[in-house]
């Protein structure tokens, strides 16, 4: 009888993984089957037509978004890594307590009411959509994560290394930066890249801060395109060539978030085994 | 008596509102080995560390009386507590190696006091860790990472690193606790030459290893200096009888 | 690896050495004092065993020392225990030196009472048999430990008929006995200082191989 429970559960969890792997499954196989085959070097390289002419690409759309979390990644990653050190440095303070708690409400805001935010605080004073006002938005959603990300690994540092560099005259500062935070590095660098993948996703908080650029354009002060944006548009659209290249930007936006968890393995991987020898 | 190094007089020591170290009062005898031996929870580690202030991390401590280093009281005031550690290492019964290379460890403490020099700081590793009896076993891959060093190496590349910065006075808090029979006993005999140019003060739970490798013995109990003698005699001929009990084993 | 420990037991190998050195000087002395009828060697010899006596002591302090600090193990702990006990073997062997002295000192207060042949062989079998043992004791050599208890049998053959030598002195003249009585001793005080060196040459023994071969009647000799 315990042998059937224990068999029975073991089912259960496989069945639940399967589950939970269909859909997944699914994404992948339309996005890949839809996607490809509207895929060619044109889709890189050319911006979009005007309705009604076929062809043209997402060129402008893809660099938009690199662009994007460049600029996230500018303001998010100092920010967050500090306010990390801060939090963890300072935990038992009140003030900390605070901030963790902010960090973790800010982490949970839909990303529609972060990109409102950031339009009421850098559009609207500028009076036009821009690149800095998106990536500045995605920033605001990478902050929090890396905050929180950067404080647990730093934690998860030995305490001898702290003590040993303050043992050999070493300040706080000189302690955290020269040693500890070194040591955490390779785990801070992980989360980093998979918050920006995650916000290399993100539609709602763009459509009106960055808007859209049908037109190549590098200028961060200047809307720009974006992939999520792009396929967002393409796909309500009602012309057939328009949702074929949605759903080849979607296939491309995946795989760049791929690319993105993939470096951030590898990295970490290296990091690790470098201070390991 | 030989020349004193570090007087401790009528120390106290709180956790908050808890006293845990009672008027300590001590001579640590210069360039010589100084064991602190007692049971768990007698206040050695925390007096240990009192004398390079590295209790001062710890929130709601306080402390009374004095502890001077060459007659300068270590918590008088305009005391800059970064250049005491310098003076006073510290080597910690845990190996600690920082993730970075063999070399970058010992060179640490001289980066981060402002030396730049390639060649004054490869001297100065190499002589390091020569003191700590490891470089022969690393010179060859001084770049390769420290945590790739056996555990035995790792508490003599800590050593090494403490002793890059030059200090007179180096702390042991049990660093030899963690480690097998062999790489203690090369820990005790690193200590036992160390002392010709450092003064050496070890926290030990091994009674043993205090009597093999220390000149003075101060043996604590509850938070108390029960007595301090010449080692010889607290292991023949104690005076008090607790520190009787304590070293035969007939604690109860 | 040279450890510190070596260095400790070095300084007692020394010690020791130091006090076998003068042990064995006592011995020649008081051989001296009763062959050439010498009472002021004699009377050096009895004034020197003070420090003698204070080399014990101060070996004795070392070993205990040693035992407090080091918990010596294995070869080490033989070495210690073995040094613990050469040391009061040494001592002995000196006091026994003195006591050849006090009775030379008496027999050169009247003539002798013949010439002495077998007393001196016994004699030097007995300087010889300490010197080799504290030799045997320095480089932990079993064979010529071996060798020294082995010449122990000689000894006691010799003891005897020195023994019966004097005996029938004795019967002879009874004005002889007090004297053939004093050499009698003498006799003994240089068999037991034989007796001493094969305590010795059995701790050498025990200390090189860890065997205990005292009491046991055959010496286990390859």
């Amino acid at each position: 009888m315990r042998k059937f429970k224990s068999n029975l559960i073991v089912a259960l969890c496989g069945a639940s993984v399967l589950l939970a792997l269909v859909p997944l499954a699914m994404i992948l196989f339309y996005v890949i089957s839809r996607g490809f085959s509207a895929l060619n070097w044109a889709f890189f390289t050319q911006t979009p037509k005007p309705v009604g002419e076929a062809g043209g690409g997402m060129g402008n759309a893809i660099v938009g978004t690199l662009i994007l979390i460049v600029i996230a990644g500018v303001i998010a990653i100092p920010v967050g890594v500090l306010s990390g050190v801060h939090l963890a440095e300072f935990k038992g303070t009140r003030f900390s307590s605070m901030v963790r708690f902010a960090a973790d409400v800010l982490n949970g805001v839909p990303s529609i009411v972060i990109g409102i935010f950031a339009y009421a605080i850098i559009v609207l004073p500028l009076k036009r959509f821009s690149a800095i006002a998106g990536g500045f938005a995605l920033a605001i959603i990478v902050i929090p994560v890396v905050a929180r990300t950067t404080e647990e690994l730093l934690r998860l540092v030995p305490g001898g290394l702290k003590e040993a560099a303050l043992a050999l005259g070493a300040t706080r500062a000189k302690a955290m930066f020269s040693v500890i935070l070194p040591a955490a590095l390779p785990g801070i660098l992980t989360g980093i890249l998979v918050a920006l993948a995650r916000v290399a996703g993100e539609t709602a908080p763009l459509l009106f801060t960055a808007f859209n650029n049908r037109f190549f354009s590098t200028n961060v002060t200047q809307p720009i395109g974006s992939l999520t944006v792009q396929v967002f548009t393409y796909a309500l659209s009602p012309y057939d060539d328009w949702i074929r290249q949605a759903w080849a930007g979607a296939l491309v936006l995946v795989t760049m978030i791929l690319i993105l968890s993939i470096i951030a393995r590898v990295a970490t991987r290296r990091l690790e085994r470098m201070a390991r020898g | 008596m030989d020349e004193v190094k570090i007087t401790v007089r009528d120390f106290d020591f709180y956790y908050g509102t808890n006293k845990v170290l009672h008027a300590i009062s001590l001579d640590i005898p210069k360039n010589r080995v100084t064991a602190l031996i007692g049971p768990s929870g007698c206040g050695k580690s925390t007096f240990l560390r009192s004398i390079n202030r590295m209790n001062d991390i710890i929130p709601g401590i306080r402390v009374d009386g004095k502890i001077l280093v060459d007659d300068v009281d270590v918590y008088g005031s305009g005391i800059d507590v970064v250049s005491l550690r310098r003076r006073v290492g510290m080597v910690f019964q845990k190996s600690n190696p920082f993730p970075k290379s063999i070399y970058e460890n010992v060179a640490y403490g001289l980066r981060i006091n402002g030396l730049r020099d390639k060649r004054k700081l490869d001297e100065a590793v190499s002589r390091s860790l020569d003191r700590a009896a490891l470089l022969d076993e690393v010179k060859d891959r001084l770049n390769a990472s420290a945590l790739a060093l056996s555990g035995g190496q790792q508490q003599r590349l800590c050593i090494a690193r403490a002793l890059a910065v030059d200090p007179d006075v180096l702390l042991m808090d049990e660093p030899a606790s963690a480690l097998d029979p062999i790489a203690t006993q090369k820990i005790e005999e690193l200590v036992f030459d160390l002392k010709k140019n450092y003064t050496i003060v070890i926290v030990t739970h091994n009674m043993q290893q205090a009597a093999r490798v220390s000149d003075r013995t101060a043996f604590f109990m509850l938070g108390k200096l029960v007595e301090y003698d010449d080692t010889r005699t607290i292991f023949m001929n104690p005076s008090v009888k607790l520190t009787e009990d304590y070293i035969t084993g007939r604690f109860g | 690896m040279l450890r510190h420990f070596d260095r400790e037991i070095d300084q007692l190998k020394e010690l020791l050495l130091r006090m076998g050195a003068l042990v064995e000087d006592q011995i020649n002395e008081s051989i001296r004092a009763l062959l050439d009828r010498d009472s002021a060697i004699a009377q050096k010899v009895i004034d020197s065993d003070t420090a003698v006596d204070q080399m014990e002591l101060d070996i004795d302090q070392h070993t205990i020392e040693l035992i407090a600090t080091m918990q010596p193990a294995a070869v080490d702990l033989r070495f210690v225990a073995a040094a613990m006990k050469i040391t009061p073997e040494l001592e002995r062997i000196a006091d026994l030196a003195v006591d050849v002295c006090e009775r030379a000192m008496e027999l050169n207060a009247e003539p002798p009472l013949k010439p002495l042949l077998d007393i001196p062989r016994l004699a030097r079998m007995a300087q010889d048999m300490v010197r080799q043992a504290l030799d045997a004791f320095v480089r932990r050599d079993t064979a010529l430990a071996r060798q020294v208890i082995d010449r122990d049998d000689q000894v006691d053959l010799l003891t005897e008929q020195s023994f019966r030598e004097l005996l029938t002195y004795m019967l002879e003249d009874s004005r002889n006995i007090s004297r053939a009585i004093r050499l009698t001793f003498v006799n003994k005080y240089f068999e037991r200082m034989a007796d001493g060196a094969t305590n010795i040459c059995e701790m050498v023994v025990y200390l090189a191989e860890g065997k205990v071969i005292k009491h046991s009647g055959h010496h286990d000799a390859e």
